[in-house]
């Protein structure tokens, strides 16, 4: 009989996920236990739980190896991770914040919303620390399962229906891809273990000409860029954005992007050094493709929501020009565009939650005419947003665009460079357009209808300052981005 | 190295032209004489009644799934019973049952929620 050992387990290395996974389960019985309608206390008490889970990833920081690994080497809490973790807790915080008001004017508010949410949090982490292939797709796994119930959330909106449906479809379309890559990997390198890969392939020289590990890789980025949305693989973004609830449309653009980068970048990166000179190739086209693509077709779109899916699927296009330039400057601005673009976009959906009437019927762009002369501050506050997105000094935006193309330049990626400067300055128009309507068009409306809750300023002003802040004095961020980087 | 996949690729393209060929030179060559009964959609031998697109009711599905759910618990348990003694012998049997509750007390937690929901009930 052969003796059993004990696993390395270390439960230090999953105590966000642990905190969510807790709190969530708490909740999802208390929605069934405690009656009534009102549905805000379990808000505030997932904020608390996404608050002690942000306080046990700042108390992770920097620490030694030891304490970083666990479960046999599934999972690193490195500082990589632990910065994704942070975006995923703001951008899961900021959703939670914007949530309970629409829930109540579109009459869907079941309670459920906030568990999914932390469970797909929980997902996300997982996805950014695992370095195991298996353990990546596990926490792909909790992540969709939840999003695609978040997004067809509002079960009486047809449009939400088609959103939760179609996402479920193509989602699991493109999770096929990914596993098939992940088992043809295995089947080259015998381990699913990242560390083992990048290992196995400097070992063993053909292994880089071997087309089995190289389709693998291929097929892994098939499945990653569906998550990030890159064209071509973007199609499902504008439908699933325009339909899911607007708080959970903010909620998808910020984590699960992010959560998506954060797995993409461990696996070529770490995994597959070998095979860099066929993954910058292949993330220089995707990178053109998405952002022109994106910007392109933003230009022609008149509902606010659909714009921003598009401008969603450009700014994955420039963080993939740092992911392109392979180098640790562009790692750095990945994580600092990822934290900016959470801020700026749930900042920007937070004014689409107040303006929208109940069921959406006003979410074009000339339903925003004289919202300027009506809410001079929230339009102000639109305005820093949107300028954020669209690259403007002295934003967040700004900067995180200043470090990704500078990282690229430092490649040599010089067209690649040229190419997203043009996108960002054709991107001006969709963006300034909302402005234009907002200042200098007659006020149609009275926008009387908007109800300003104290959740929902927080929201606004947290993003507001998570804007400003970086935008002005980028080296706070941007050193933590620094140590946050895969060597 | 292509050359290793070789056999398989002459293996599918016999197999597609021998399944082609077969349908065309059926369709060409056989005779052809319909009738009602020929014609029907093979049903077992029984005569086909009604359309094969009916609605269920949404309730197979969520016991369905309920229950793939639950089966998996179990299943996981005998495994788990199996190899049980062999930890009590290497000193991990606490741990393990306690690693065991966790994931009983998950499901637990899963079941309450769809028990107080009524998705058990039928009517």
């Amino acid at each position: 009989m052969e003796t059993l050992v004990m696993p390395a387990i270390n439960f230090a290395a999953i105590m966000p996920e642990t905190i969510l996974s807790i709190v969530a389960m708490v909740l999802l019985l208390l929605n069934v236990f405690v009656p009534g309608e009102q549905k805000a206390y379990l808000a505030y008490l997932s904020l608390i739980g996404i608050v002690v889970a942000f306080f046990s990833v700042v108390s992770g920081w920097n620490a030694p190896l030891p304490m970083q690994e666990g479960f046999n080497g599934s999972v690193l809490q490195d500082n990589f991770s632990l910065f994704f973790k942070a975006i995923f807790l703001i951008s899961a915080g900021l959703a939670v914040l914007i949530s309970d008001h629409y829930m109540v004017k579109e009459e869907c508010n079941y309670g459920e919303l906030y568990p999914l949410i932390l469970f797909a949090t929980a997902g996300m982490m997982l996805m950014a620390s695992g370095t195991d292939l298996m353990t990546i797709f596990l926490g792909l796994e909790v992540l969709s399962v939840s999003l695609y119930v978040l997004a067809g959330y509002n079960r009486s909106n047809i449009k939400s229906n088609e959103a939760g449906l179609k996402y479920f479809l193509l989602g699991a379309f493109s999770t096929g891809f990914l596993l098939y890559g992940m088992a043809l990997t295995y089947g080259a390198t015998g381990t699913t273990k990242i560390a083992k890969i990048a290992s196995a392939a400097a070992l063993d020289a053909t292994l880089s000409s071997n087309p089995m590990f190289v389709v693998g890789m291929l097929l892994m980025a098939v499945g990653f860029s569906f998550k990030i949305a890159a064209a071509p693989f973007h199609m499902w973004t504008p439908d699933v954005y325009e339909g899911a609830p607007t708080p959970m449309t903010a909620f998808m653009s910020a984590g699960p992007k992010a959560a998506g980068f954060a797995a993409f970048i461990r696996v070529l990166m770490v995994a597959m050094p070998t095979l860099k000179a066929d993954w910058s190739d292949l993330l220089w086209i995707l990178a053109v493709l998405t952002m022109t693509v994106g910007n392109i077709i933003a230009l022609s779109q008149n509902n606010i929501k659909r714009m921003l899916a598009y401008s969603s699927i450009a700014h994955a296009g420039y963080a993939l020009v740092g992911f392109t330039a392979g180098n640790g400057e562009g790692t750095a601005g990945i994580l600092f565009y990822m934290l900016s673009y959470a801020f700026m976009n749930i900042g920007a959906f937070a004014i689409i939650i107040l303006v929208g009437k109940k069921g959406e019927p006003n979410n074009n762009v000339e339903d925003y005419a004289g919202f300027g002369v009506k809410h001079p501050v929230l339009a102000m506050i639109m305005a820093l947003f949107l300028f954020s997105l669209a690259g403007m000094p002295p934003t967040a935006g700004f900067v995180g665009k200043f470090y990704l193309f500078s990282a690229a330049l430092k490649s040599g990626y010089v067209w690649l460079v040229v190419i997203g400067v043009l996108n960002s300055a054709a991107s001006c128009y969709y963006y300034l357009r909302v402005m234009v309507y907002m200042y200098m068009k007659d006020p149609v409306e009275e926008f009387d209808w908007m109800k300003l809750s104290p959740a929902i300023w927080a929201s606004i002003a947290i993003s507001a300052v998570g804007v400003i802040v970086p935008g002005i004095v980028p080296s706070i961020i941007l050193q933590l981005a620094q140590k946050a980087i895969l060597l | 190295m292509l050359g290793a996949y070789l056999p398989i690729i002459v293996l599918v393209t016999i197999a597609i032209l021998f399944g082609l060929g077969s349908l065309i030179f059926s369709s060409l060559i056989g005779p052809k004489k319909p009738s009602e009964v020929k014609l029907a959609p093979y049903e077992c031998g029984c005569e086909p009644v009604g359309s094969a697109r009916e609605r269920f009711s949404i309730k197979f599905y969520i016991i369905a799934m309920l229950f793939i759910l639950f089966d998996i618990e179990a299943v996981f348990l005998y495994p788990w019973a199996v190899v049980f003694k062999k930890f009590i012998a290497a000193g991990l049997g606490p741990f393990i049952l306690a690693e065991m509750g966790v994931f009983i007390v998950i499901l637990f937690v899963g079941y309450i929620y769809v028990w107080k929901k009524g998705a058990l009930e039928w009517e």
